[in-house]
């Protein structure tokens, strides 16, 4: 079963319609690749699913029942540039902010979320930097810390919103296997990219969105270049279209 | 001229002279709020909020001051309306928020003045309004004061977690379900309190320094919040102190001298302050150029895969 389902989501946003009509399943195990030129809709996707824009039709399905307010299993990595880097904090404390919805007001961190806390640094390979404030890490180490604050609210789903911007290709790949083990331990991924090699070697599946959904599958059933001209505004000839070739 | 470290607390024992010791009571308080507040203020870049408030409490004050009443409940009232204002009239995209804060800063200043203005007595009330003053604190206020110190600082470290989640980042925390909206309107009523507790010996036009700069100062020591939130109070006690005895000793306005204490303090932590200083940022470049320098062509790549 499909831990996070999509069925005809529409959203408009200041009445212009940004999405129309998208269906997309993610399954447990999964690293979906969503793909599509700026403007197309990808973050506002993310954002529907995470509740933070209004839709206008459709449903959202997590484990089957209907989103309500707690959306708790499902774990957000927002662009880097939302995070203020200058603030004081130490890995291990920004990471920990992603358990203040489960801790609520009230009730003073335990042992177990001490544990969560050091159980995703440690799934992101942070362990020796747990103590360094976060101004002082690279893009990628940046990259990862927001994986783990998502990780340590135990999540079912991760959405990642254009992780790879900006960092360079070496750093791109770490991040990318880290994103299919973590895909593998059982959780569903979805991450918005604009890297089309990185999706294409990286994912298990790819959605091709501009607006609406264009077309979906691995991409071993993605040679047709006639969607992805359709999704990014390409001619046949496009040397961009050559990756399909790999395929 | 000069009054001796030991005439000032000769002084401030003196029971003809309770109003100094009141002064000094209500400014260490303040401090110690503002500092702490301060923090959030400082980290969130938002000094223009606070700057608001300051300006927004003086209607109040106003009002206040003709109908008879209580200052403090003046200036809260006053300042929480316009930080609420400030809130509800900001969610409008298509003005950004210091421009809204910059439509109600000055109007609500602006009808403080008017108010006060058919007070009679006018131009002195509106100096010590401004300006502070050590004088004329009566002792209820410095309880009245203790009280909201403690409530705000409460209100602060019970939502220590949640204001933390909401500055790191805003997207996130609200994607996590916390309530946004309502944890920046008790931060704003929050930086109210403050600056209306500091108000009377600081000024209405100075207190923002009290809220801003102990806080920048600490910043430059440390890069941990926790420690920050020491360190801020810290040196705002201790401007406090200094700025008062100064003011008494040499009859200087004592809200600027305080000011002053704080601004050197912070310009000398800026050129020294271990990490972040001028003069240690210097000193580890230099150092860095000569290790690098040392490295032969031989030093390991890191592994890229």
């Amino acid at each position: 079963m499909s831990v996070l389902a999509i069925n005809g989501l529409s959203v408009d946003l200041g009445g212009r319609s940004v999405l129309h009509d998208v269906t997309l399943e993610v399954g447990s195990g999964e690293f979906l690749g969503i793909l599509g030129p700026n403007g197309a809709g990808k973050t506002t996707l993310l954002r529907a699913v995470l509740g933070l824009v209004v839709i206008s039709s459709g449903t959202i399905l997590l484990a089957g029942s209907p989103t309500g307010r707690d959306r708790s299993t499902i774990g957000y990595v927002p662009q880097r540039h939302e995070f203020s880097w200058d603030y004081p904090v130490s890995v291990s404390d920004a990471v920990a902010t992603g358990r203040s919805a489960r801790l609520g007001v009230w009730r003073r961190p335990r042992s177990a979320d001490w544990e969560a806390v050091a159980d995703a640094i440690d799934r992101v390979g942070l362990s020796r930097l747990a103590t360094r404030p976060v101004g002082e890490l690279s893009g990628g180490q940046r990259q990862r810390v927001l994986v783990a604050r998502a990780l340590a609210a135990e999540p079912d789903v991760l959405l990642l919103d254009e992780p790879y911007t900006g960092l360079d290709l070496p750093t791109q790949e770490e991040l990318a296997s880290l994103f299919g083990h973590l895909a593998s331990e059982g959780r569903a991924v979805a991450m918005t990219t604009h890297d089309i090699l990185g999706a294409v070697h990286g994912c298990d599946r790819l959605a091709l969105i501009d607006r609406t959904l264009v077309a979906s599958g691995p991409p071993s059933m993605l040679r047709n270049p006639e969607p992805w001209c359709e999704t990014f505004k390409v001619a046949a000839g496009s040397p961009v279209l050559r990756i399909l070739d790999g395929l | 001229m000069t009054v001796p470290l030991t005439d000032f607390v000769t002084d401030l024992l003196n029971p003809d002279l309770a109003f100094l010791q009141r002064a000094l009571i209500i400014t260490v308080i303040a401090s110690v709020l503002c500092g702490i507040v301060g923090a959030h203020v400082v980290l969130r870049g938002m000094a223009f909020i606070g700057d608001a408030v300051a300006h927004a409490v003086f209607p109040g004050l106003a009002v206040a001051f003709v109908l008879q009443g209580s200052l403090l409940l003046g200036g809260v009232v006053a300042g929480v309306l316009t930080a609420m204002l400030v809130a509800v009239f900001s969610q409008n995209r298509r003005l950004r928020e210091d421009s809204v804060i910059g439509v109600f800063l000055v109007a609500s200043f602006a009808l403080g003045l008017v108010v006060i203005s058919r007070a009679p007595g006018y131009a002195g009330s509106l100096q010590q309004f401004l300006f502070g003053s050590i004088t004329g604190i009566p002792a209820r206020d410095v309880l009245t004061a203790a009280l909201v110190a403690v409530g705000v600082l409460g209100v602060v470290a019970i939502l220590h977690r949640q204001l933390v989640t909401v500055s790191l980042d805003r997207e996130m925390a609200r994607a996590l379900g916390l309530a946004t909206f309502r944890l920046d309107l008790v931060l704003y009523i929050c930086v109210t309190l403050a600056v209306v507790v500091s108000l009377q010996t600081v000024g209405n036009i100075l207190v923002l320094a009290l809220l801003v700069t102990p806080a920048a100062t600490a910043r430059l020591l440390t890069d941990r919040l926790a420690v920050m939130m020491v360190l801020s109070p810290v040196f705002g006690v201790f401007a406090a102190i200094i700025g008062i005895y100064l003011s008494w000793s040499y009859d200087l306005p004592v809200g600027a001298t305080i000011v002053l204490v704080l601004a050197c303090a912070f310009i000398v932590v800026w050129f020294v302050a271990p990490r972040h200083g001028i003069v240690a940022s210097r000193w580890v470049r230099r150092g860095r150029t000569a290790r690098e320098s040392d490295v032969g062509p031989d030093d390991p790549i890191p592994n890229t895969h």
